[in-house]
């Protein structure tokens, strides 16, 4: 490629970037901003001061800190509980040998095709009549099995030597042992990804958290900050842009700090 | 390996089967004898054959919500997948600034959906939204981009495109990696012009990746509900309710839980067939990477 070329297609690119970029810049700068301020002028690039009253605003309206509890305790919980699960089964899937190991396997990916919105209203249903709804029980048992969290288990584990299980086992170690505390440090790579990638997409969650709870005890962030915005008479947007700061910041650090993770978990699918 | 116990792989598969069973599968078989039901969740269900399918079908309301999610899908689809594989051949070299460019497009796959939603929202609001603006200073119209019946759905797409754009990028680029670098130079070698090489080289070699992109975009846009609910709540005039909006009004605006259950049916089906479909279209070699 010739030098001209190389910059104009550099141009594009950074151009593309910006796209993606200035969204979040505009965010930010928005939840900085007073109301007679977007009134008198919405596209004012810089807000006058830094004024720090629609964050206020969002503190009063809510619960900010429960939410943020429960979607942190929430995400950690499912994507815990998936990785306890799915260890033992993507060990059974890559290692042993048994009878039905691939319908099994086949049935762990047809779930793929049964994602929360076909579920949601027959567990809703059966969860309501036995009362489950507004607990952490309807928000995180749902999610125990993941076909990606298995699948990537099961794809790690088949490029591991069977030599290492049976010198585990030669030294007399159970089963149990072998898949809890022998497999983690050794896949470790793959469960901090899949971790990471888990949490991100439950503590994003807005879908099941709407349909199985009703009250402030036990929803999460993404409902209240999708809330203000219901809420609002349609101009408060310097309110529900400070919410979103503080809906987005968390992914966006985690981001930051683990890209490779997650695009590691990703890429790998 | 052979197991140490026959029983083993048994206790093994046990928590994952008790969760598909409990979760998955008996929701399923639930959804399909709900569906024969009117139900309030409230009284007694009393069975109706399938009255509820027909009642569905004869409203129009399956035949809308499967054109709208169709549109908006074929639109999601098409768009993330081009973009996302012409991203990653342009960002397919080394060096901090197309690592820089490519974690800018994926960060807004990893920010929660109300978070994107809540900001086009802002940037497309009809009166004071930037863009609206900007389109406004070049001359252009005005444009009602949510409010707008023929045009809201297609804005939503946009959205979800901006959104997921990234997650094609990045596994088209993985894609990229296993394609053989001495490949590409021996038919640049013969004179191959990079337009020839990508059409006979790298696309042929990209199609289990091009498959996987298809298929999952499929099922995920398919599924599409976060941005309709916090940006449209499936207006105006219902252009914009889609399968799973739908549903979602029947169970908690109607409170009628048969005929969720039966649109929940057929909306399965058609996950299915499509997903069958698409496999069935893009069946060429298997999977390298599985």
């Amino acid at each position: 490629m010739n030098q001209g070329r190389r910059w104009g297609l550099d141009l594009v690119l950074l151009a593309t970037a910006l796209c993606w970029i200035l969204p979040y810049v505009w965010m930010t700068l928005t939840s900085f901003k007073t109301l007679p301020e977007i009134v008198r002028d919405p596209s004012a690039p810089l807000p006058e001061n830094l004024d720090f009253s629609a964050y206020r605003a969002v503190a009063l309206t809510m619960p900010l800190a429960r939410y943020f509890f429960n979607t942190t305790i929430m995400a950690l919980c499912i994507a815990l509980l998936q990785i306890v699960v799915a260890l033992p089964a993507g060990f059974a899937l890559a290692k042993l040998d048994f009878r039905g190991r691939a319908l099994a396997f086949g049935l762990v990916v047809a779930t793929l095709l049964i994602p929360a919105q076909v579920r949601f209203v027959p567990v809703f249903s059966t969860l309501a009549e036995l009362g489950l709804i507004n607990t952490m029980t309807a928000l995180v048992l749902p999610f125990g099995v993941s076909a990606f969290g298995t699948f990537l288990i099961r794809q790690a584990l088949q490029s591991l030597p069977d030599s290492i299980i049976e010198a585990a086992r030669m030294d007399g170690a159970k089963e149990w042992y072998i898949v809890y505390r022998l497999l983690p440090p050794i896949l470790k790579p793959t469960l901090v990804s899949f971790f990471l990638f888990s949490f991100v997409y439950h503590w994003n969650d807005y879908f099941w958290p709407l349909v199985m709870t009703t009250d402030d005890q036990v929803r999460t962030l993404p409902l209240g900050i999708a809330l203000l915005r219901e809420q609002g008479t349609g101009v408060r947007w310097h309110i529900v842009m400070a919410g979103n700061v503080l809906l987005s910041l968390p992914a966006l650090a985690v981001f930051a700090v683990a890209q490779k993770h997650l695009i590691r978990a990703v890429a790998r699918g | 390996m052979r197991p140490r116990h026959p029983r083993d792989p048994f206790w093994m598969m046990l928590p994952t089967g008790a969760l598909l069973a409990v979760f998955f599968f008996y929701p399923l078989v639930f959804a399909a004898y709900t569906s024969l039901f009117r139900w309030d969740l409230l009284t007694e269900p009393e069975f109706v054959g399938l009255s509820n399918y027909r009642v569905l079908l004869a409203s129009g309301e399956l035949g809308h919500a499967f054109l709208t999610t169709l549109s908006f899908s074929l639109v999601v689809v098409l768009g993330s997948m081009s973009l996302g594989l012409g991203l990653a051949l342009a960002l397919n070299r080394p060096g901090k600034f197309p690592a820089f460019v490519r974690g800018a497009i994926f960060s807004a796959y990893v920010v929660s959906w109300v978070s994107v939603a809540l900001l086009w929202l802002w940037v497309l609001d009809p009166s004071a939204g930037v863009a609206t603006n900007a389109v406004r200073a070049l001359g252009g119209p005005s444009i009602d981009w949510l409010g707008d019946p023929d045009i809201a759905l297609y804005t939503l797409a946009l959205v979800t495109i901006w959104k997921i754009a990234g997650y094609s990028m990045v596994l088209f680029t993985a894609g990229l990696q296993d394609v053989p670098r001495s490949l590409i130079e021996a038919a640049a070698l013969d004179g191959a012009s990079s337009l020839q090489r990508f059409r006979n080289v790298t696309w042929p070699l990209l199609r289990p990746t091009t498959a996987f992109v298809a298929t999952t975009s499929l099922i995920l846009s398919f599924q599409v509900f976060d941005v309709v609910r916090v940006m449209t709540q499936g207006g105006p005039v219902r252009s914009t309710t889609v399968f799973v909006y739908a549903i979602y009004e029947q169970v908690f605006m109607n409170l009628r839980v048969g005929r969720a259950s039966a649109e929940v049916v057929v909306f399965f089906v058609l996950l299915l067939g499509l997903t069958l479909l698409q496999l069935a279209t893009w069946r060429g070699k298997p999977k390298a990477r599985a």
